[in-house]
């Protein structure tokens, strides 16, 4: 199965790990990995501030730099970047700079092909224990965009429950947004502090060591307020946590275990 | 103050709601409670996806043929001996209200809860005029009154930011003695309320939901004051906004399901009227029946991309949901409309120099747009109101349009990203700072922090910290090239 990482901004400017996490689970688990090496952004930082006329040339440098290499499907390590790049044939539904439909065409292709990180491995792979071992204490940060445009609110705790030796606890306030929301973080910095301290007391309350996400944005976004109010804590993607002392014989398939419970929360 | 509740800027909205400690409390947990009671009651309907798609499409059919409805609900409230005026604006609206009260000579005006009369900032003209009294009687609006016209902070519970404790020294001074228990303080208001219905001669309502094919209105409320208002004095004054219409009785039970389970968490509210002209043979209700429906700006959302924010039943839900107004609370917003549904309309109904701000205090969490029972794109059309001002209306201007520009040239260009790439751990090095850190694995190479960033990135780090960028080397570019090479590709 031939699968391209979609790498989104964060993950070339701030978070690389995460990308040798994934790719590292996902050969393990049998994928053929490739990085389309064009690719930048997503768009929404221009897009959501309302800089739409220059976000077109960014979706379209996205789209050709995508579809130049053939693959079955593009796994991303970024919820919300994966949930607007499914909505991409919406909106580029406006863009007048498409008359043709070229670029709206490919992107319903590759929408079709489009996958967040923990929904590829459960949802496509039918992989639910990717044999990680972490002995610790953690709580879970949903992020809005994942959950409410993606849609997926259960396959990041269905993996998180095969991990050996975690124990993940139930973060309070867990529909709240933590402040991050790309640009609105810097341009409304008053308001997203009182969202990101709420949401570090959140966390701090549950007593947990680690707080993983799906979203590296999110995490940036609380570990630095952590940072800043001097507070511990450790930040992990998600892909960081299925790749720490793996042992293969432990993998197994969403066949092999019993059917989860629905959504822990709304 | 009618459409804006205040005269600080922004910022300062801000600051003071941050300092706020009670209205913070009492909102999150209002918030919380509304949750599960809301949740709860539409899991009971039933279907909950289904019936918000219905009602989406009632209130579309509606704007659909706005102008149709509008006509035959007009007709339909003559024929029952009423009247309708149509006001474009605030002033028409008012100086038409005022001139009612002159004509019926109205002395005491009794007042249901209305968004729009406030909108109106009617009770400011009615108090300007002699020999008229004018009373809230909605209780939260009326603990509003008496705390000298506090402004409301919600749309659904006005008074959402004050405690037991504030509101028992605000009935303190009107003679009340009792503890601060809700209970007594409310039966103290009751009594006191109950007074002044039975000498009022004018009723002025809000409406829910006008029926086109009947020519009456439709009232939901919990208290029963709505009711003594339409009902007790001679003339009622019913003041609307120019989209709330249904075509019949119909869809006004379908509206009011989806309205009472998102607003307060009930299957229904405690009153659900619906009430017009009285006709003969009638008993109570109003001898002389008059609608107000006011545009407003309405209209100019009609055949827009805005138009779907024209659906809003005004259930409050998406205040309910949303994390900015859970820290900065109605006045934060400085519109009579908070949260997102007034992020939205705000700037429709007043333009956007004076609400501009609004559509970006935002994180896009699409909280809103997941509750609405009306299925109104909340979310999206925030991000609508922000093109407009910055493609379109060209209003950002200085340093931060210019890096936002260079952030979408960035991000558009291989080229340039790459280069970007390359530089970004040197490009920072001047900001960037060794310090101790408590978070763990937090992305970081080296342990190098930004604590206070330049240009756009002050922003972020007047908050919180930023991990410096990687160098080049340990880019995961680079190390995804040299891991192809090990295994093997030969390309």
């Amino acid at each position: 199965m031939k699968v391209s990482i979609f790498t989104t901004c964060m993950m070339d400017l701030i978070s690389p790990q995460v990308g040798k996490d994934m790719v590292e689970v996902l050969e393990r688990l049998g994928c053929t990995v490739d990085v389309p090496e064009k690719q930048i952004c997503c768009g929404q930082p221009t897009f959501n501030s309302g800089y739409v006329e220059a976000s077109w040339p960014v979706m379209h440098n996205q789209i050709d730099a995508l579809a130049a290499i053939d693959c079955d499907y593009i796994v991303c390590s970024a919820g919300s970047c994966t949930a607007i790049m499914k909505e991409y044939p919406t909106l580029l539904a406006d863009d007048p700079t498409d008359p043709n439909g070229q670029y709206m065409a490919q992107a319903k292709i590759l929408a079709a092909k489009m996958y967040e990180f923990s929904q590829f491995i459960w949802r496509v792979l039918g992989i639910a224990d990717c044999g990680a071992e972490l002995t610790t204490v953690a709580t879970y940060h949903r992020s809005c965009h994942m959950t409410r445009l993606l849609g997926e609110r259960e396959t990041p705790f269905w993996l998180l429950e095969n991990v050996k030796g975690l124990e993940v606890r139930q973060l309070a306030g867990i529909q709240y947004c933590c402040g991050f929301g790309g640009t609105f973080s810097v341009k409304e910095s008053a308001i997203s502090e009182l969202m990101v301290t709420a949401k570090v007391s959140h966390a701090e309350a549950t007593g947990a060591a680690v707080l993983i996400s799906c979203d590296p944005g999110c995490l940036m976004n609380i570990g630095g307020r952590f940072n800043r109010l001097g507070k511990p804590i450790k930040i992990m993607h998600l892909a960081e946590v299925l790749n720490q002392n793996v042992d293969e014989r432990r993998i197994r398939k969403v066949s092999e275990v019993p059917t989860p419970a629905p959504a822990p929360f709304p | 103050m009618g459409l804006k509740t205040s005269t600080l800027p922004f910022n300062e909205r801000i600051a003071a709601a941050a300092q706020d400690q009670f209205a913070h409390a009492s909102i999150a947990k209002a918030q919380d409670t509304q949750y599960d009671k809301r949740e709860k009651a539409r899991a009971e309907l039933g279907h909950w996806q289904d019936w918000r798609k219905l009602g989406q499409s009632i209130r579309q059919h509606v704007l659909q043929y706005l102008p149709d409805y509008l006509e035959e609900f007009s007709d339909n409230v003559e024929k029952r001996g009423g009247h309708v005026f149509f006001a474009q604006t605030t002033e028409e609206a008012n100086h038409f209200i005022l001139d009612v009260i002159k004509q019926q000579n109205g002395h005491h005006v009794v007042k249901s809860k209305s968004m729009v009369t406030a909108e109106l900032d009617l009770d400011k003209k009615l108090q300007a005029l002699p020999d008229v009294s004018v009373l809230e009687t909605d209780l939260a609006e009326f603990i509003l009154q008496e705390d000298d016209w506090d402004e409301p902070s919600h749309i659904v519970f006005p008074a959402i930011h004050k405690d037991r404790n504030q509101v028992h020294t605000i009935f303190q001074k009107l003679g009340y003695t009792g503890d601060n228990d809700p209970k007594h303080m409310a039966r103290f208001a009751r009594q006191y309320l109950r007074e002044r219905f039975l000498e009022a001669d004018i009723g002025i309502t809000g409406c829910n939901f006008a029926i086109a094919d009947s020519g009456i209105i439709n009232l939901d409320t919990n208290e029963g004051n709505a009711d003594l208002a339409d009902s007790i004095p001679a003339t009622q004054i019913v003041v609307m906004g120019m989209e709330r219409l249904v075509p019949s009785m119909k869809e006004a039970e379908i509206m009011d399901n989806l309205l009472a389970r998102s607003a307060v968490g009930q299957k229904l509210t405690t009153y659900v009227t619906f009430e017009g002209q009285q006709s003969v043979g009638e008993s109570d209700g109003p001898a002389n029946f008059y609608v107000v429906i006011l545009d407003n700006q309405r209209s100019q959302a009609l055949g827009t991309e805005f138009q779907e924010i024209l659906q809003c039943i005004r259930c409050g839900a998406c205040l309910n949901v949303c994390p900015v107004y859970r820290q900065i609370g109605g006045h934060g917003y400085g519109s009579l409309y908070p949260g997102p549904v007034g992020a939205v309309l705000s700037p429709i109904l007043g333009g956007y120099e004076q609400f501009g701000e609004l559509p970006f205090a935002s994180s896009l969490c699409a909280a809103c747009t997941e509750t609405c029972p009306v299925l109104i794109p909340l979310h999206n059309l925030l991000i609508k109101h922000r093109e407009v001002e910055t493609d379109r209306l060209k209003m950002m201007h200085g340093f931060t349009d210019l890096q936002m520009k260079m952030v979408g040239k960035g991000t558009a260009s291989p080229f340039m990203f790459n280069t970007i790439l390359r530089f970004k751990h040197l490009g920072l090095a001047p900001w960037t700072h060794q310090r101790p850190m408590s978070v763990t694995n937090f992305f970081a190479y080296g342990g190098a922090m930004i604590t206070n960033g330049p240009g756009m990135v002050s922003g972020w780090t007047d908050v919180r910290d930023l991990p410096a960028p990687p160098k080049h080397q340990d880019d995961f570019r680079v190390w995804f090239k040299q891991h192809k090479q090990q295994r093997g590709d030969t390309k």
